[in-house]
């Protein structure tokens, strides 16, 4: 599977277009974690704890879409875009998406 | 007592952050100069230059937490309005950080070219008091690699 966030690949032709495809997960993150966190909140710093988190997700959510794009028979995914919103205090949804294509 | 604990953070976030900010600033300048190599575009298409090239979907990210003193500084500006210096910083570290953790995955596949890079910034704690105030930023793009075959 070949994932890009061009719109097209260079030297190789677009043979079918199967549509949008699209993975998503929500986090929460563990409260031993945010002791540590509250702490670097005082003296700043990366939170590396939060990047893992978000990056962790980030891989699932890529994974997903792998999936319904391999599930539409797609060997391509083009245009990947990512998008993150925090839907209560403390969570946040990963979203990836694209176009699932077949590549000659 | 409580306007003794505030001062105490306020001067522990000015010293810890001030020092935090100038080893992370010293990092992402060495580093910069490790990865001048690898050239980052935002262009949509590779240069016409280009013949047979693989892709690969490259990102890099980072989560850094504003200081005490950065987030009592930026409670008063939003009173009255203004530049944020102390989160504009914050945010350049961060964007920087992002950029340079994308471009040494760029080097790992041995691609000396990213293009179609788009950021994406995300406050984690919002606005909500009492939560972890930090910043992610995010850098992706598409690295190109000379052909293997």
């Amino acid at each position: 599977m070949l994932l890009s966030s061009l719109e097209v690949v260079p030297g190789r032709r677009v043979t079918k277009h199967l549509g949008l495809v699209q993975g998503s997960t929500v986090r929460a993150k563990h409260v031993g974690k945010d002791l540590f966190a509250s702490l670097k909140n005082i003296i700043g710093g990366e939170l590396k704890a939060y990047t893992e988190l978000l990056q962790e997700s980030r891989v699932e959510a890529v994974e997903r879409m792998v999936k319904q794009a391999e599930a539409a028979g797609a060997n391509a995914v083009l245009n990947i875009r990512f998008a993150t919103s925090s839907i209560t205090q403390g969570a946040a949804e990963i979203l990836a998406y694209g176009t699932a294509v077949t590549l000659e | 007592m409580d306007l003794i604990v505030f001062a105490i953070l306020f001067v522990v976030g000015y010293f810890a952050g001030r020092w935090t900010e100038r080893r992370h600033y010293a990092s992402i300048r060495e580093r910069e100069e490790q990865l001048a190599g690898v050239l980052v575009f935002t262009n949509r298409f590779p240069p016409a230059s280009t013949t047979r090239v693989e892709t690969g979907l490259v990102s890099g990210s980072v989560v850094i937490s504003e200081d005490f003193f950065k987030g009592v500084v930026a409670g008063l500006y939003s009173l009255v309005g203004g530049r944020i210096r102390s989160y504009e910083s914050l945010l350049d570290r961060a964007r920087r950080e992002a950029v340079l953790r994308m471009k040494s995955e760029a080097q790992k596949l041995g691609s000396g070219m990213v293009i179609n890079v788009k950021f994406q910034t995300f406050a984690i704690g919002g606005r909500n008091p009492g939560t972890i105030k930090g910043v992610e930023m995010l850098a992706y793009g598409t690295a190109l690699s000379p052909a293997r075959r």
